[in-house]
């Protein structure tokens, strides 16, 4: 899923300077799962945000709503009621998917992205997420153990570990596995090292974002 | 390994007349004055085969490699271009590796590079489009097939002939997997491999059994990584900060017996004492000395190594 965070503080209240009235908008897909902008953390924001404004002896009437999902036009369309010029900002908590759609939807608003897409991966304990996918659009873990070395490994490399691979981490940080371990590990326990060995990969990054902005148009499902 | 050269270059020469063969190391300056690394080359001239031009090392903004190669050379100092997968795609390296072999570099050593975030520009974006590996294969292949990665034929006249070179590292890990990723590098297409430096000599001829057992010494020519220690805290700065590179607590006691003042001293004999043993050592082709910024030292110890007179091939 998409591995979010939050901005920081002082980004987003600058964003919201001179507002008196803001909406908070929260989304129930992977930001709910990650912690960053689900119901609780919209709560969280929208009370910093009064807090911050009562501090400096102003108000802020900051509202809170979260939707199903804001990369849906289904959802976002239940903001139309809303968006009628109330709010001198709309900050969203979606991941940055979001509030593209809620710009495109209502181009009279001042909406402004309140998270950052950190990578596609998931949890690996509670508070602690990694990356582990790079969208390139053509995948080859299968290749490497069930491993991504494209996102996973500082280089990208493709034919094993850099001269930098020490004691299992990463020469980019001590705090990172060098996924070059693991792959050897792996493929050296389940008996592919030789084919590892022969193979000769080249990526092909059309497919990737290097091909230019992505899409997908699936006939069978147009209607 | 006899045949026809790949290059011709004065480093392929002497290495399949079966000298032991010397490279250094040059590192381009911060900036454009050439003069810089015409003073450079004056120490390496005359006591190495060839040196390696760096590109862009450790990530910092230097001299291009393509440039300091060529001035280099114009002070008859054979180059070993470097080039590294780290800043340029598909489509700048192979134009570079062709316009090197225009300009008459006869070497290009090939690396994956030091990431970003360890140089002066660590906001920088990183390309790896192609690994070190994909790299050699590709050169092997214009140079030997003649085409270019998308199968676009050069002309007969118009392929680089240049000699393969990449780089290995027995000290980083997986131990066991080192030699396998060479033999990856052999088998793309590298005519010589040139080690990180060594200072865990046993660590050091545990690989090179390996790697004579895996043939490789038969199909590439090995050369040995050696950098004297200038002084004990240099020792422990490369043993506890830079990755890839194992010190021995031997060898950092062994200098801190030595007074301040004696420590570069005592560092240059025991790099010639690992000289003497790589000399006799099982595939070993030669050995590559990197002085980075140390470089007029150069004449000092490549003759008290005794690798002089270096052979007129
Ligand atoms: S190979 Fe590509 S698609 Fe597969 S996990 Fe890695 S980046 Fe994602
Ligand atoms: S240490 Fe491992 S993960 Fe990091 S860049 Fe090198 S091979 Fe890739």
């Amino acid at each position: 899923m998409i591995i979010a965070e939050r901005k920081p503080m002082n980004e987003i209240t600058g964003f919201i300077e001179g507002k008196a009235k803001i909406l908070v908008v929260g989304c129930r897909g992977c930001v709910t799962v990650c912690n960053a902008g689900g119901a609780k953390e919209v709560e969280i924001l929208a009370s910093l945000l009064r807090l911050g404004a009562e501090k400096e002896g102003r108000g802020l009437h900051a509202d809170e709503l979260t939707l199903e999902r804001q990369c849906d036009p289904e959802y976002v369309e239940e903001l139309s009621q809303l968006m009628d010029g109330r709010y001198g900002a709309v900050l969203s908590m979606a991941c940055p998917i979001g509030p593209q759609y809620l710009a495109r939807r209502y181009p009279e608003a001042r909406v402004f992205p309140a998270l950052n897409t950190s990578f596609l991966g998931g949890a690996l304990a509670h508070g602690v997420w990694s990356e582990f996918c790079q969208a390139c659009g053509d995948c080859v873990i299968h290749l490497f153990g069930g491993f991504c070395p494209i996102s996973r490994c500082a280089k990208s490399l493709l034919n094993g570990p850099c001269g930098g691979s020490e004691g299992g981490k990463c020469e980019v940080s001590k705090e990172t596995d060098c996924v070059w371990q693991l792959i050897v590990d792996k493929i050296t326990a389940d008996g592919t090292l030789d084919a590892f060995m022969a193979m000769d990969l080249v990526k092909d990054w059309r497919t990737s974002r290097d091909g230019g902005p992505r899409r997908i148009v699936r006939q069978e499902l147009l209607r | 390994m006899k045949g026809d050269f790949k290059s011709g270059g004065r480093l392929e020469r002497v290495l399949r007349a079966g000298a032991f063969a010397v490279t250094g190391e040059l590192g381009p300056p911060r900036h454009a004055d050439p003069e810089d690394v015409r003073k450079k080359a004056g120490y390496l001239l005359g006591n190495v085969d060839s040196a390696n031009i760096t590109d862009n090392q450790t990530a910092v903004v230097r001299m291009s490699s393509m440039a300091a190669s060529l001035i280099a050379q114009g002070e008859g100092l054979e180059a070993n271009m470097q080039m590294v997968c780290r800043d340029r795609n598909r489509i700048a390296m192979q134009s570079d590796i062709l316009g090197a072999a225009a300009l008459g570099v006869n070497n290009l050593l090939i690396l994956s590079g030091d990431h970003q975030s360890f140089g002066d520009h660590p906001e920088a974006k990183n390309v790896y489009d192609l690994d070190s590996i994909n790299l050699i294969r590709a050169l092997r292949d214009m140079r030997d097939k003649g085409v270019l990665m998308n199968g676009r034929e050069l002309p007969e006249g118009g392929r680089p002939r240049l000699f393969i070179g990449a780089a290995y590292n027995p000290f980083a890990d997986p131990e066991a997997f080192r030699a396998l990723r060479a033999k990856k590098k052999v088998d793309a297409g590298a005519d010589f491999l040139q080690s990180q430096c060594i200072y865990d000599m046993g660590r050091y001829k545990r690989f090179m059994a390996r790697a004579v057992d895996l043939g490789l010494t038969e199909r590439a020519f090995f050369m040995a990584g050696v950098t004297p220690l200038k002084s004990m805290g240099m020792a422990k700065y490369m043993r506890d900060k830079v990755p890839g590179i194992i010190i021995p607590d031997a060898l950092i006691e062994r200098l801190k017996g030595v007074p301040k003042d004696r420590q570069a001293e005592e560092g240059v004999r025991i790099a010639c004492e690992q000289i003497e043993e790589l000399k006799a050592m099982e595939g070993v082709s030669g050995v590559h000395l990197m002085l980075v910024e140390w470089e007029h030292m150069i004449p000092a110890i490549v003759r008290q190594a005794g690798l002089l007179p270096r052979p007129v091939p």
